[in-house]
């Protein structure tokens, strides 16, 4: 059977994380955003997955490393949308442009 | 020793009356504050007279020598085990004389302020201050070490300052009460450096102890201590002159005593308990108790001699030439004090030599009775007449014959008439200063004539001279507060040079046996008769010849009564040279050079914030801009410039 070769899956990887950029700096919605960075974060997941079955196959711990990643990013997801949630309350939108008064 | 123990009650009574007093007095003991100050002062008056009784006639001397007893000691601060700051009890001769002394003043200025201080706003504060202040200097005549008695030194400064701008709201009042703090702080300033050189050399602060230590000649400590020197004067002189300084500061002795007269804006049975009878004394007292020390060291002792004898002359022609009855007493006090200093600097350690040192602490004796006594009677016309110029006074002597009677025996006493107090200190005074020296007896000689002169000057100017003009004697005397500490205070001022005073206090705690020699005190005796006689002429009625008299004296009476210009000399350093050359440079550098630089700093800050503030633009797609490129700056740092 052909083993997928590394640089396939690196290719995946990169593809998801500059996607996830751009929608980060496009987007104004900031659902749109927190999905954007979910992306960001996935395309990271994949990286750690592939380097640990590439590099140490015997070895797990890159795969720990992911599963820390999913746990985290929920919890970050679950803080990100308690913000937009107050956003909306306070400012009834949530697109980032509407919400600028902390600055200089 | 327990039986001595409750001598700490002497002390912590006035402390518990301070207490209760400043914290609740003015809400809860308006009018009965003055009542339960005297009432834990009599407590302790009795008290130490109780101990003075012990002391002196039940215990008495061991083999001929009063011994000094330590009944309570116990370690406040322990630093190192070999430094530590204890606070105690000593007793021996002069610290009991000085604990009878200081609570019977304070005690008749206690009841004699129920009077005199009756309606006043703050009666209560007034209180604790007074009570405050006898605690202080209780203590510090029973200080077992320098840096105990340095505390209570303080406390009666502070004490002192805080009951000579009793009345705040007058301008003269607060900056007199600033004069003397400042004055006599700066005269502190000596005193510590001069416990610190002492105490190091000794290596300890134990009065005993360093007395033994430095007066052994052959002791380790008493050779580093003289075999180093610094400009010329051996580090034991050096000491010993600095601990002076503090001791002339406290007691108003010349170059330091500008801040006396002015402390007269106090009360006057402020001035009367603090000014004249116990807090003026501190000096004398310091010196007598570092006594052994000094005796050891000829060129400190002349130097208290010959301040002593300054301060005693000038302040007694000073005294000849002002008109606010309060100054002439203050400059009177000033003068004594003087007596009293240059009567220790003559004696030496033990026998017949220590005659001075007797004679001194007998004319503190006798000194605080009648001057104290001199102070309430000027107190008792201030508040008939409602003016401190004898020019407002005259011929009280009808309106208020008890301070009359009272206020005579005083000048009588201060003049050194017999059978008065006065008499007998004084001439165990002169007898020590003719032994010594000469020339310090012609001057104590001249003085003592000069007191006579001036105090009946003063005499005559408030009892006789004019006819009475006060305008509504609503008020008789006053109160029975207030002539009752007159009436004691005469008795005591009669009857207190009978005793027997070199049979209990003595330089080196021996019976030393005193003879009045009649033909010795004849000189003195004319002299101050011929003073009473001289002063009679000029003012026993109105007339011509005082100001005749100023004429004829021109230019000398002319500084006298600017008391030598000694207070424009010091405005002058002060304000010209100290403020010119170091005050205005110094605020310059402050505002120029510290505060510029803070300055500087602030507003580069406050600029560069202004220049990177477009920065924070609140739109998180920005930030998210700078936060990649900050990545992407660190990647390509990290993999191709450091490998």
């Amino acid at each position: 059977m052909n083993e997928v070769p590394v640089t396939h899956i690196l290719f995946v990887s990169t593809a998801l994380f500059f996607t996830g950029m751009y929608g980060l700096f496009t987007r104004r919605n900031m659902i749109t955003m927190l999905m954007a960075v979910e992306l960001i974060l996935n395309s990271v997941n994949i990286n750690f997955v592939a380097f640990n079955k590439y590099l140490y196959p015997d070895k797990l711990d890159g795969v720990f490393f992911t599963i820390f990643i999913i746990t985290i990013a929920a919890a970050e997801a679950a803080v990100a949308i308690a913000i937009i949630i107050n956003l909306y309350r306070s400012h009834h939108s949530i697109d980032v442009e509407d919400a600028g008064e902390l600055k200089f | 020793m327990n039986h001595y123990s409750y001598i700490a009650l002497i002390p912590l009574l006035p402390l518990a009356t301070f207490v209760i007093l400043g914290l609740f007095g003015r809400k809860y003991f308006k009018t009965f504050s003055g009542t339960l100050g005297t009432l834990s002062l009599l407590a302790s008056a009795v008290l130490s007279l109780v101990t003075a009784y012990q002391y002196f006639l039940v215990d008495g001397p061991v083999n001929g020598i009063y011994q000094k007893i330590i009944p309570l000691q116990y370690t406040w601060l322990q630093f190192s085990p070999n430094v530590s700051i204890d606070l105690g009890i000593l007793l021996d001769p002069i610290s009991v004389m000085m604990l009878v002394v200081v609570s019977f003043v304070s005690l008749m200025v206690h009841i004699f302020s129920l009077g005199y201080m009756k309606g006043e706003e703050r009666f209560a504060t007034y209180y604790a201050f007074l009570s405050l202040f006898t605690f202080s200097m209780l203590g510090l005549v029973i200080s077992t070490n320098i840096f105990q008695i340095y505390m209570f030194w303080e406390l009666v400064g502070v004490s002192s300052f805080l009951l000579i701008g009793f009345y705040f709201e007058k301008p003269s009042a607060v900056a007199a009460s600033k004069k003397a703090f400042i004055v006599t702080r700066f005269a502190d300033l000596g005193f510590l450096i001069g416990i610190l050189i002492l105490s190091f050399h000794a290596q300890t602060l134990d009065f005993n102890t360093l007395i033994t230590k430095l007066t052994t000649v052959q002791s380790p400590e008493f050779i580093s201590i003289t075999s180093t020197s610094f400009l010329g004067m051996s580090v034991l002189t050096w000491g010993l002159t600095l601990v002076f300084i503090g001791g002339a500061g406290k007691s108003a002795m010349f170059p330091l005593h500008i801040w006396l007269p002015d402390a007269m804006e106090g009360p006057t049975p402020v001035s009367a308990l603090i000014h004249a009878a116990t807090m003026v004394v501190a000096g004398v007292y310091l010196v007598a108790r570092l006594f052994p020390v000094f005796s050891m060291d000829a060129i400190a002792l002349n130097i208290v001699t010959y301040v002593g004898l300054v301060s005693a002359l000038i302040a007694a022609v000073i005294a000849c030439t002002q008109t606010d009855i309060k100054r002439v007493l203050a400059y009177s006090t000033m003068s004594q004090i003087g007596y009293m200093m240059f009567a220790l600097g003559v004696a030496r350690q033990g026998g017949e030599e220590g005659l001075g040192y007797m004679g001194s602490m007998f004319h503190l004796f006798t000194h605080a009775f009648f001057k104290s006594l001199l102070f309430l009677g000027a107190g008792a016309v201030i508040h008939m007449v409602h003016s401190n110029d004898m020019k407002d006074m005259g011929g009280l002597r009808k309106l208020m014959p008890i301070t009359h009677i009272s206020f005579l025996i005083a000048c009588l006493a201060i003049s050194g008439i017999p059978p008065f107090a006065g008499f007998f200190s004084k001439e165990e005074i002169l007898l020590a200063s003719f032994n010594a020296n000469k020339l310090v007896y012609g001057v104590a000689l001249f003085t003592s004539g000069l007191t006579a002169f001036y105090m009946f000057r003063l005499y005559f100017n408030i009892f006789w001279s004019k006819a009475a003009h006060v305008h509504e004697p609503h008020h008789g005397e006053g109160t029975w507060s207030m002539k009752l500490p007159l009436i004691i205070l005469a008795v005591m001022a009669v009857i207190a040079g009978f005793i027997p005073f070199a049979h209990f206090v003595t330089s080196d705690g021996a019976l030393l046996e005193t003879h009045i020699n009649y033909l010795f005190s004849v000189a003195p005796v004319l002299l101050a008769v011929a003073g009473i006689g001289l002063a009679t002429v000029l003012y026993k009625s109105q007339n011509g010849k005082p100001d005749a008299v100023a004429v004829g004296l021109g230019g000398f009476y002319k500084a006298a009564y600017h008391k030598f210009y000694i207070d424009d000399l010091y405005l002058f350093i002060t304000k010209k040279v100290i403020f010119n050359l170091i005050g205005r440079p110094a605020a310059w550098f402050d505002k120029n050079i510290v505060d510029g630089t803070m300055n500087l700093m602030a507003s580069l800050t406050a600029k560069l914030s202004v220049a990177i503030k477009g920065l924070q633009s609140g739109k998180v797609q920005n930030y998210i801009l700078y936060f990649f490129g900050g990545i992407a700056v660190l990647a390509v740092l990290f993999i191709y410039i450091w490998k």
